[in-house]
């Protein structure tokens, strides 16, 4: 299993019976999770499988039905978690008419992280050369650092991260994901989306999910091990055909289901 | 609210324009060509005389409407608003920070717009040119203030256009320009008497014919500086943090 020296840290987040309908259709019925602190969970699941939505919910920016969401021990969207909490949505959110500084800059001044933090964030991101550039101007892949960049900076503890590597090369993807357990080692918890099965290998602990519900909830050798399979894409195949999920909360953090 | 927040917001949306030559361009100069346009109509007519102050009123604030519902709705579709609400912003500090910019640029584009009339097209005005100028930004501002209001309620571009007919030409149609207030039927004066621009354009006259003192005016005005402050509070209030 992996390294755990504090398995007492309370997770970082639980979703308890979690009922999210978007367009009167129902995509979150009755979900619970726990995201241990300090780790790097993956939510894998093909596209429509609710992850967004769960991340909008997480972030507090998702109108929600019923049951509960408490991050960092408080009720998901509590003012406290704003500035505790980053989320970066999947298409980039960031001002296209502005340069990539004055985008860092504006966003630093909403959290009120210090002024050291731009310069911090763009080197940690790679867009030193960009820097001075309109957002509007730069590549796909760029644009969507630029945006990550602007979730790191006041050094969140919690980050929230829809397709964080969709569309980069394959070296800025390993530089992300670098990055993503440099963050982890610091203390940060990081819940990281994706639909390309092979990113499941460089998290701690995935959550599969399809169709509003989770399929495992496992560290990734646990669910290689329980599907006897080697690769995470053909473990989700065969956890659909089994019909049994394989949930495996990590020790310590299953009693707040 | 937090005011650091509010003018960093301004600040932004200052600069993201200021990255744009030909919005600031267009913003500036096409209320005063309209006007110009307008005094040309009717050169060889004394029309101008009395319709040009509330032309005044109009293109301003027609203008100023589109573009900020505009502005706010793009915000919207970026995924930049839903970024700021998971941040620490206000929704008044966004709304405020917001009519701020625009109030910003308001003043610009009215004192070239009252300059124009004025002094090119020859608008004759009795009264002060100050007042004209404090009454023109306001309307301005009213136009402002409705377009995030309108923004607040818009979920799509669509909407967003659509809503202009909706919130500003019946204003126009009652506001007095093409009939006095007082010769429109009962029930339609009373509406009249209810639209934020028919008391920007009774100031707008007023100064101008010189027929009314300021304390009149300055009730005028306070109307629509309190549709301005309205308008701003009950557009923060509608603003949603949660989206379905």
């Amino acid at each position: 299993m992996m390294n755990n020296p504090d398995a007492a840290a309370p997770p970082a987040i639980v979703v308890s019976d979690l009922h999210v309908r978007r367009v009167r259709i129902p995509v979150l019925n009755g979900l619970s999770l726990t995201v241990p602190s300090g780790r790097i969970v993956g939510l894998l699941g093909p596209s429509g499988s609710g992850k967004t939505t769960l991340m909008r919910s997480i972030v507090g920016v998702q109108v929600v039905d019923s049951g509960s969401i408490e991050v960092l021990g408080l009720p998901a969207g509590s003012p406290a978690l704003r500035t505790r909490v980053a989320y970066v949505t999947q298409q980039a959110s960031v001002y296209d008419d502005l340069t990539v500084r004055q985008n860092l800059s504006y966003f630093r001044r909403m959290l009120g992280a210090p002024a050291s933090d731009i310069d911090a964030v763009i080197a940690r991101t790679d867009l030193t050369s960009v820097a001075d550039r309109l957002a509007g101007s730069l590549s796909g892949g760029q644009r969507g650092r630029v945006s990550l960049a602007a979730a790191l900076l006041g050094a969140p503890e919690v980050l929230v991260l829809d397709e964080p590597t969709v569309g980069l090369d394959p070296v800025l993807r390993v530089e992300l994901w670098d990055l993503f357990h440099r963050l982890a080692a610091d203390g940060a918890t990081l819940l990281v989306s994706s639909h390309v099965m092979d990113e499941a290998k460089r998290c701690d602990r995935l959550l599969l999910m399809r169709d509003g519900g989770l399929l495992a909830d496992d560290t990734v050798p646990g669910v290689l091990d329980a599907t006897g399979t080697d690769d995470v894409e053909t473990a989700f195949l065969r956890l659909i055909e089994r019909g049994q999920p394989d949930l495996r909360p990590e020790p310590g953090t299953e009693a707040a289901r | 609210m937090n005011l650091a927040r509010t003018f960093a917001t301004t600040g932004r949306v200052l600069s993201q324009i200021r990255h744009d030559p030909r919005t600031i361009g267009l913003l500036l100069v096409v209320p005063s060509l309209l006007i110009g346009l307008v005094a040309w109509m009717f050169t060889d007519t004394d029309v101008f005389s009395t319709i040009g102050p509330a032309m005044l009123a109009l293109f301003p604030f027609i203008v100023m409407f589109l573009v900020t519902s505009i502005a706010t709705l793009r915000e919207r579709r970026s995924g930049t608003l839903e970024r700021l609400f998971s941040m620490p912003l206000g929704k008044g500090d966004f709304i405020l920070g917001y009519a701020l910019a625009f109030g910003f640029l308001a003043i610009f584009q009215t004192a070239i717009a009252v300059s124009f009339a004025v002094w090119v097209c020859g608008l004759e005005i009795e009264g002060s040119l100050w007042l004209l100028f404090a009454i023109a930004i306001c309307d301005a501002l009213l136009g402002t203030a409705l377009g995030l209001l309108a923004s607040a309620f818009a979920r799509t571009e669509f909407q967003v256009v659509q809503f202009l007919p909706v919130f500003v030409f019946p204003q126009v149609l009652l506001g007095g320009i093409f009939l006095p207030t007082d010769q429109l039927p009962a029930g339609l004066e009373a509406i009249s008497g209810w639209l934020p621009l028919t008391y920007a354009i009774d100031a707008l006259n007023a100064v101008a014919t010189g027929d009314e003192d300021a304390e009149w005016i300055a009730t005028k005005l306070l109307v629509v500086v309190a549709w301005i402050v309205g308008s701003i509070v009950l557009g923060s209030v509608t603003l949603r943090r949660r989206t379905p």
